[in-house]
């Protein structure tokens, strides 16, 4: 038997105890409401009044609007300007990247800023320099239209100013990725016997895919969206040049509602429908996520 | 093979990372390039792997002017400081990399490769991990992995870069051994860069301790230890 005898009081109520790590319930209720409030307002809203406007004369005319010859070729002309300028972009933006983070030359932080620039430049004056450069009243303009080849009031015009808007997502997701991964896993492909060409195929790109795809998608999303330089270069031709936010604008500006918010939420819904496509292909990959992260 | 290295320089822009320096690497030996950091030992491994180019000087594998051979052709199983494994892909994969990059006419079929990626495991005491990717692996399977992607693609010597930095001392003592091990086995020329003075003094046949981008000393480890040529080669044995 021991000795000890254990104190017999009334038994005491437990303290409550807080993770370390846990807020007050007050201070959790504040942000959460903040943060939802602030995410319904900005966000949240204007994509449910999109919707609601254009379905406010039902679903019938929503789709009649569309099936429009001008909506139609508005949204043609979108796809096709996408499908020119993203993939043009990926290259570039590979290219651009793989130089700035594999090589050490003089003008690096030079080249960067320049491939920023299209972020720091308003859209409207980056339109208004394409067509200074290819307009008509341009030595080069009036060579190229006098071969034939229109530029600007024209669909090579459009690719030009949404090139150049949407430069920099791919190059800007990429860098700090590769700076992050440095050339080792390159150098040992290398010395493993392996061509240049093999190496960044089986070891840089698997290594920058999800970067890439991110910066892709983004830049889908914004050369769908383009307004402003497309707006200068395209001369706003209805049912030739028109895009899908010029024509969104033009719509507008007749007091075409239903027209106008239908086509929005159509190129509302191409945004979204980009960004399903991330979320998606995250979830199905965790495990290779997971993996290649660095160790 | 033997290693011949003659008057190889190496700048940096306006820095000297290597003066001119000479070493001449005796066939199967196991060599250590010993210094602090900074004394060009791992620019020195680099230009014999092909991943620096030399600013003068020349390199000879077997009495040939190996100086202009490109990295792919040098054939020397490089082994990085912090292993640089293929992180996307398994460490079967890892393993094959070499032999499934090898042109068409001389890859090895399937069946092969697989048989040798086996093998080696086998030779790093790993069989069970061909699976798994190099994220699942710790620091001491990591280095054997690297080591036998390495040894996959049949070098013609084995270059090291701190093979035994980032471990703790026990994993750091089987490792040395298994190197020791393998070494021998396989008769390779092997070259590792350590700033340890113990684990240099250890392992190697030949030390070569190097110090602000110069060769100060070359000798046995005993020999260097019982008489240091210089003072910095004392001071750093003796620290």
């Amino acid at each position: 038997m021991s000795d000890v005898t254990l104190p017999t009081g009334p038994a005491r109520r437990p303290a409550r105890y807080r993770s370390a790590t846990a807020e007050p319930p007050a201070a959790r209720l504040t942000l959460i409401a903040v943060a939802v409030g602030g995410l319904g307002l900005l966000v949240g809203a204007p994509l449910l009044i999109v919707f609601a406007e254009a379905l406010v004369g039902g679903w019938a005319a929503a789709v009649t609007s569309l099936a429009s010859r001008d909506a139609q070729s508005a949204i043609r002309l979108t796809l096709l300007i996408t499908a020119i300028a993203v993939p043009m972009n990926a290259v570039f933006g590979i290219a651009a990247a793989w130089f700035i983070t594999k090589f050490d030359f003089r003008g690096k932080a030079f080249l960067i800023t320049l491939i920023d620039l299209p972020f720091s430049i308003s859209p409207v004056v980056a339109g208004l320099c394409i067509v200074l450069l290819f307009g008509a009243n341009s030595a080069l303009g009036s060579w190229l239209g006098g071969n034939g080849y229109s530029i600007v009031f024209a669909v090579p015009g459009i690719v030009l100013a949404t090139v150049f808007v949407t430069f920099p997502f791919v190059a800007r997701e990429l860098i700090p990725v590769m700076i992050e991964q440095g050339h080792a896993e390159e150098e040992a492909a290398l010395t493993l016997g392996a061509s240049g060409w093999r190496t960044f195929r089986t070891v840089t790109l698997p290594n920058i895919r999800w970067a890439l795809l991110y910066g892709t998608l983004l830049c889908t999303a914004r050369a769908m969206g383009e307004f402003g330089a497309v707006a200068v270069v395209s001369g706003k031709i209805r049912g030739q040049t028109a895009t899908m936010p010029i024509t969104i604008e033009m719509f507008y500006n007749e007091y075409l509602s239903v027209a106008a918010f239908s086509m929005a939420a159509l190129l509302t819904g191409f945004a979204l429908l980009t960004l399903m496509l991330k979320t998606a292909l995250e979830l199905r990959h965790a495990d290779a996520l997971s993996a290649t992260r660095r160790h | 093979m033997h290693i011949q290295i003659d008057e190889i320089a190496k700048d940096f822009g306006t820095t000297t990372a290597l003066h001119p320096v000479s070493l001449s690497i005796p066939s199967g030996a196991l060599v250590a390039l010993l210094g602090p950091s900074g004394s060009g030992k791992t620019t020195l491994l680099r230009i014999l792997g092909g991943l620096e180019l030399r600013t003068s000087g020349r390199v000879m594998f077997n009495g040939q002017d190996a100086t202009g051979l490109l990295v792919q052709e040098r054939r020397a199983g490089f082994v990085f400081q912090s292993y640089a494994l293929f992180r996307h892909m398994t460490v079967f994969e890892n393993i094959a990399y070499g032999l499934r990059a090898r042109p068409r006419a001389n890859r090895p079929p399937k069946a092969e490769i697989e048989r040798r990626v086996l093998r080696l495991l086998d030779l790093i005491q790993l069989p069970q991990i061909a699976a798994r990717y190099p994220t699942q692996l710790s620091g001491g399977q990591r280095q054997r992995v690297a080591l036998a992607r390495a040894l996959a693609i049949e070098p013609r010597m084995l270059l090291l870069d701190e093979p035994f930095g980032a471990l703790d001392a026990k994993v750091r003592k089987e490792l040395c051994q298994g190197l020791r091990n393998i070494h021998d086995e396989t008769g390779l020329t092997t070259v590792f860069v350590t700033h340890d003075q113990e684990e240099g003094v250890e392992l190697a046949d030949l030390v070569v301790v190097m110090s602000m981008g110069r060769i100060e000393q070359i000798g046995k480890p005993a020999d260097i230890r019982a008489r240091p040529a210089t003072a910095f080669v004392r001071d750093f044995i003796r620290a």
